[in-house]
């Protein structure tokens, strides 16, 4: 069995570098910036899904207000550059730790609740902080904030004629994430985590730190939204409150996981490797006419998919001897 | 006015609170029934208060062919079925905006002329406008209906066994999913009537009920789950609260001080103010 899970994981770590290695030689062949601009999304979505599969996934407590670290690593960054002219890449480690400790400020109270109240409470606090910057005048309020354009520079990460380095940034993250969750499931953590989940008194009984563990899981989770975020913003290059911090990017982030498959290692890339390139071409194809069809699509799909597979699509490929290791 | 929000929770209460059966789709219900109310406006010329009935049974049928086609369907997930819940109805949601959006076009709209609208009602000197006097009307009126239905009918009491223990019930004769559909068309009923009334003074349009949704939620979070008179006096809260917070905050933040006091709550009672569960 150790033996097993040894080998699985050397086989899983594998596969991920020749996956990365692929999909970083894909813009060789890729020229169409549409196309591009759907990668870069993806692996973004990749990315932020992994990130939230830490705290929701391994450690079950699920959270649908996740666009609130997004939105303060988006902003963090953006204050930072044009207020102050810190480089995105500090405002990017700010925002990131900003985050992870906002993360560990809610979780006191927070991480007492259970259930509905959990995840009712996780929302709410996301929608305070839309409205809060909403009203911020200094943070632009409504307005949000343009980024200056000062041309082409990996010192500012601005780039206006090619998305290449924002792919390999996207393509970084999703990495990143992947192996600290890679890492995290064979740590004393990753342990705890699954624990919390399955059963938190006899985890605590047993002498896990149940609080402290998903204090853990929050603060990181938090930490690579926030920086996923201010990728976000550097990339767009212009932010509102609504399009960093709004409802559908909570959603967005759990739904590659949820599809994938909720507390595994591949759910989330497989899930984002599906899902969001669907989203967009339906919204390339149907979306201009402004009729919902995009919407009737995508809704009958995750609706067909959370029925079908409510273990995610990973369990497709699972054999019988491996769920017990991954669950 | 909170108990147009208990209006609008009351449904939610019942599906939400008693089955325990989260539904994200619930605002847009509340969107249909608007719709539906306007239509039977536009074209028969039916006031929307003697339309509300109608209304209210169309969205009984709806409500148990949603549960009947989707949601029983999403509780026998044996993995992660908090998730499923909410990833099929929030879908379901989606696929209703949609849809609403392409039958209906995006553009607001509004019914125009009724027997309530804009008029307003002085009482003891204070004026109250008509439309909100009603609905605070009929919501009092839904919920304590609502409360004798669960507390004093076989039926209602078989709703409450049944998220108890569903396999304990099977035993003793009761059909599982005869209950939860008709607990569901039941509760979309009660959106129904509250789409009904607020077709009067809101306007109408396919995003309309994302905004009264989590309000609802947080209503329903608020006064506990399992507690018909929690969203009752849950809603009464969420309506005094926004209104004492309109005063002090500029208007765009009055929900601040709704979602404030939800979480103020659950951290001193994690269970909401009266829930069991």
């Amino acid at each position: 069995m150790d033996k097993d899970f040894t080998a699985r994981r050397r086989r899983d770590l594998i596969i991920a570098a020749l996956l990365a290695l692929i999909a970083a030689l894909t813009p060789l062949f890729v020229k169409d910036v549409v196309v591009q601009n759907i990668l870069i999304l993806t692996l973004m979505y990749a990315g932020l899904s992994q990130s939230w599969n830490i705290l929701s996934g391994y450690c079950g407590q699920i959270s649908l207000g996740h666009a609130l670290y997004f939105g303060l690593g988006a902003y963090t960054t953006e204050l930072l550059f044009t207020k102050f002219g810190v480089l995105p890449w500090f405002g990017m480690l700010a925002g990131g730790v900003v985050s992870a400790l906002i993360a560990m400020g809610l979780g006191y109270p927070f991480f007492r609740l259970r259930g509905h109240y959990f995840v009712i409470a996780t929302i709410v606090i996301a929608e305070i902080g839309l409205l809060l910057f909403h009203n911020w005048e200094w943070a632009g309020a409504a307005m949000g904030i343009t980024i200056p354009i000062r041309g082409d520079s990996w010192l500012k990460f601005q780039f206006l004629r090619t998305k290449l380095p924002y792919f390999y940034f996207a393509l970084a993250l999703c990495c990143l994430a992947w192996f600290v969750t890679w890492w995290l499931e064979n740590s004393k953590w990753g342990f705890w985590w699954r624990a919390v989940k399955d059963n938190p008194e006899a985890a605590e009984s047993l002498g896990v730190d149940v609080f402290n563990s998903k204090m853990g899981a929050a603060a990181v989770s938090a930490f690579l939204v926030a920086v996923g975020g201010s990728f976000y913003a550097q990339f767009v290059s212009y932010i509102d409150p609504e399009s960093v911090m709004g409802f559908q990017f909570s959603l967005l982030m759990a739904l590659p996981a949820v599809l994938g498959g909720i507390g595994t290692l591949w759910g989330p890339v497989l899930g984002a490797a599906i899902l969001i390139p669907l989203t967009e071409l339906t919204r390339f194809k149907f979306g201009g006419s402004g009729r919902g069809i995009d919407l009737i699509v995508y809704g009958t799909l995750i609706v067909l998919i959370s029925l079908a597979l409510p273990r995610g699509l990973l369990s497709l490929f699972s054999r019988p001897k491996r769920t017990g290791a991954v669950r | 006015m909170g108990l147009l929000y208990g209006l609008i929770a009351v449904g939610l209460a019942l599906i939400f609170g008693l089955m325990d059966v989260t539904n994200f789709a619930h605002g847009e219900f509340l969107m249909i029934a608007m719709y539906r109310s306007f239509f039977l406006f536009a074209f028969f010329a039916i006031d929307p208060l003697l339309s509300a009935p109608l209304v209210a049974a169309a969205l009984f049928i709806f409500g148990a062919v949603v549960y009947l086609l989707l949601v029983r369907f999403a509780m026998r997930a044996k993995a992660n079925a908090g998730m499923v819940q909410i990833f099929t109805t929030f879908g379901l949601a989606i696929v209703m905006r949609g849809l609403a959006q392409y039958f209906f076009t995006p553009d607001y709209r509004s019914i125009p002329q009724s027997w309530l609208g804009g008029k307003t009602i002085s009482i003891a000197g204070i004026f109250l406008p008509e439309p909100q006097l009603v609905g605070a009307l009929v919501s009092i009126a839904a919920f304590a209906g609502l409360y004798i239905f669960i507390h004093r009918t076989d039926f209602g009491r078989a709703i409450e066994a049944t998220r108890e223990d569903p396999g304990a019930v099977a035993l003793v004769g009761i059909d599982k999913n005869r209950v939860f559909a008709f607990g569901w068309g039941l509760g979309a009923a009660l959106v129904g009537l509250a789409g009904a009334i607020m077709a009067v003074f809101f306007y109408i349009y396919p995003d309309v009920g994302a905004s009264f949704a989590l309000i609802a939620y947080v209503t329903v979070a608020l006064g506990g789950f399992g507690s018909v008179f929690g969203a009752f006096a849950g809603g009464i809260i969420v309506g005094l609260v926004e209104a004492v917070t309109a005063l002090v905050l500029p208007p765009s933040l009055k929900s601040v001080g709704i979602y404030s006091v939800y979480l103020l709550v659950v951290f001193i009672r994690p269970r909401g103010l009266f829930g069991s569960i």
